[in-house]
């Protein structure tokens, strides 16, 4: 008990030292949910709760206002759930998920130790979490983050969509709308019908997501949607070009065309 | 149609042996009133053959029309045209091929009343074993009909157990409730109430797959109390029920799958404000549920409308052999879900 006290002491004392206050994000779409996670917070007098956010368009807004230091973040949510909402922060904070139930985040979590609480949690676990945050506090935890994305982007609801950022506004583009994305070096372009947008991803992470019956790496720049070709020309000497529906060429290296061959059955 | 009785190995067997049995018969007796054996067999040849090609006739039109039990006047009246156009048929070739015999003619004649009797009561029975086995088919199919209903209907509710009350729904329903406790305690306590009642109605057994809306209503009012706590401002409802509706009866869970759907993509699939609405009236004796929720053109969800539209759409067609009673109908920024529910008589069953 004696030696509890005083290890408690020593704490407070350290906190006071440093004076830095933390600020803090919540986004979650159940208003009750932010409810709790601010009362648990409340008694974290060394942090303070900047905003609180009702879905990924706001939290994403807010974290590019506030640049805080720690966000608790639900997963499922309206429109874009806490994973894609993630992915369009060029310089994501650190992230405490809070979860009712999702399988998948679960796995993918434990995949990449990062820390998540279960929905309905207590002062105590929450207390945790936050003490697991303030240790790691800018050690490995960014990259983690990046690698848990890299997972969740993995998730079949996921696979089927790219969310992108498009100037301030949030572009859901359906994987069937995209007639090949194009590498531009630290991000790649992707062209749809309204022109293209860009994403802070390498080619080699969309060939892993997209579906390969329909998406093919038919040049070592150039992904290409299937159903978008109207028919494949050759062009100069051993190289190809695939024609698509719009108009638009699209090179295909050797290696490629084997490969739309194969998909196309030819 | 129907399969045919002679595609059943043992009746194939049966019936050779019954036919025969009947041709040595019908010889040995023609031969016993003083018919030369030539004769004999060649007049039980050639009428057992015809009566042969007459009852394969015969089974076969019940491939096809299967009178009713209780149509014994339309069966009797079916048997005796085939056996009058047996008589004929056999009569006509008899005398053609057997006119060298003497006095053939006359024993023809003479004996065509016994040859009427015999080929009646024989039709007659092969149309009762027919009778008997296309309406058995007919029963069996009935059956697997509705034990696939059933089936349907219990998978459904197992489902709605582990994705509605467990994961999700249970976790951040119990997550609110302790967010209430620390602020609001009358409110948790009543949300533990409904949750409980909830749980309750949705683990009852389901003896009666038929219920009056005015149950379902009653049940799925608990699961949108306990959505309006979770979502607070962002999910508001509207109900229009006349009073007629209130009391139709209709199968169980239809409802509640197709709200719990509505709600999950008005919610997750929009930001904002979210309004459900509920309608049901009774025109030209059918029950009809309309349910429409919002959604965002942007959005462009997959087509795929999960295990719940799909699961009461078969539902529907198994209790009642009918695609037409569920339509969907997307307008410009809603998604409207319209069913219908016949009155209980005309459930197949």
């Amino acid at each position: 008990m004696q030696f509890d006290l005083r290890l408690r002491r020593t704490e407070e004392l350290n906190i006071d030292n440093l004076i830095i206050m933390s600020k803090v994000i919540i986004i979650d779409d159940e208003p009750l949910a932010r409810s709790i996670v601010k009362e648990y917070l409340s008694k974290h007098t060394e942090m303070e709760l900047v905003q609180e956010c009702n879905d990924g368009f706001e939290g994403l807004k807010a974290i590019q206002q506030h640049e805080p230091d720690l966000i608790f973040l639900d997963i499922q949510m309206p429109k874009i759930n806490g994973f894609e909402m993630l992915e369009l922060v060029d310089q994501p904070p650190a992230v405490i998920f809070t979860t009712a139930f999702d399988e998948f985040a679960i796995r993918a979590f434990e995949a990449h130790a990062i820390d998540y609480l279960l929905k309905p949690f207590n002062q105590e676990r929450f207390d945790k979490a936050v003490a697991k945050w303030r240790d790691q506090k800018n050690a490995t935890t960014e990259k983690k983050t990046e690698e848990l994305l890299e997972t969740a982007s993995l998730s079949p609801s996921q696979s089927q969509r790219i969310v992108v950022k498009n100037g301030s506004k949030i572009k859901i583009i359906p994987v069937q709308d995209v007639f090949y994305l194009e590498a531009a070096d630290d991000y790649v372009k992707i062209h749809t019908q309204e022109g293209y947008f860009l994403k802070n991803k390498t080619m080699n992470h969309f060939e892993e997501v997209l579906d390969k019956q329909h998406f093919v790496r038919s040049h070592r720049s150039y992904i290409v949607n299937v159903q978008q070709i109207t028919r494949i020309d050759p062009y100069e000497k051993d190289n190809h070009v695939a024609i698509l529906r719009s108009g638009i060429k699209v090179p295909v290296s050797r290696g490629g065309y084997g490969k739309l061959k194969a998909v196309l059955g030819l | 149609m129907h399969v045919s009785l002679f595609s059943v190995r043992r009746f194939l067997i049966i019936f050779s042996i019954a036919w025969l049995v009947l041709i040595t018969d019908h010889a040995l007796v023609l031969q016993w009133f003083g018919l030369p054996w030539t004769a004999a067999i060649s007049d039980s040849l050639i009428s057992n053959a015809l009566l042969l090609l007459i009852a394969i006739l015969l089974l076969n039109t019940f491939r096809y029309y299967v009178p009713d039990m209780g149509q014994y006047m339309s069966v009797l009246g079916m048997v005796i045209i085939f056996t009058l156009f047996w008589l004929l048929i056999s009569q006509w070739l008899l005398g053609l091929i057997l006119i060298d015999y003497a006095n053939y003619k006359v024993f023809l004649h003479k004996s065509l009343i016994i040859r009427f009797s015999i080929a009646f009561l024989i039709l007659g029975i092969i149309a009762m074993i027919g009778i008997i086995w296309f309406n058995w088919q007919d029963q069996q199919k009935n059956e697997e009909r509705k034990a696939d209903a059933e089936k349907l209907a219990k998978e459904a509710e197992l489902f709605k157990l582990r994705q509605q009350l467990q994961p999700h729904f249970l976790f951040n329903s119990l997550n609110s409730i302790n967010a209430l406790i620390g602020t609001r305690p009358e409110e948790a306590r009543k949300m533990v109430q409904q949750l409980s009642d909830f749980l309750r109605g949705s683990i009852r057994k389901e003896d009666n797959q038929f219920i009056t809306f005015a149950e379902e209503l009653e049940y799925l009012q608990l699961y949108l109390e306990i959505e309006k706590v979770r979502f607070g401002y962002r999910l508001k409802t509207a109900t229009d029920v006349t009073p007629e509706a209130l009391t139709w009866k209709m199968p169980s869970l239809l409802l509640q799958t197709l709200m719990e759907n509505a709600i999950k993509f008005g919610l997750y699939g929009t930001t904002g404000e979210v309004l459900i609405s509920l309608q049901a009236k009774v025109t030209d004796n059918y029950l009809v549920v309309s349910i429409e929720n919002p959604y965002d053109p942007d959005m462009q969800t997959p087509k795929g409308t999960g295990f719940g539209l799909k699961s009461v759409r078969r539902r529907l067609y198994l209790l009642f052999g009918r695609n037409d009673l569920i339509e969907i109908n997307q307008k410009a920024d809603s998604f409207v879900v319209i069913f219908r529910v016949p009155s209980e008589e005309t459930i197949a069953i």
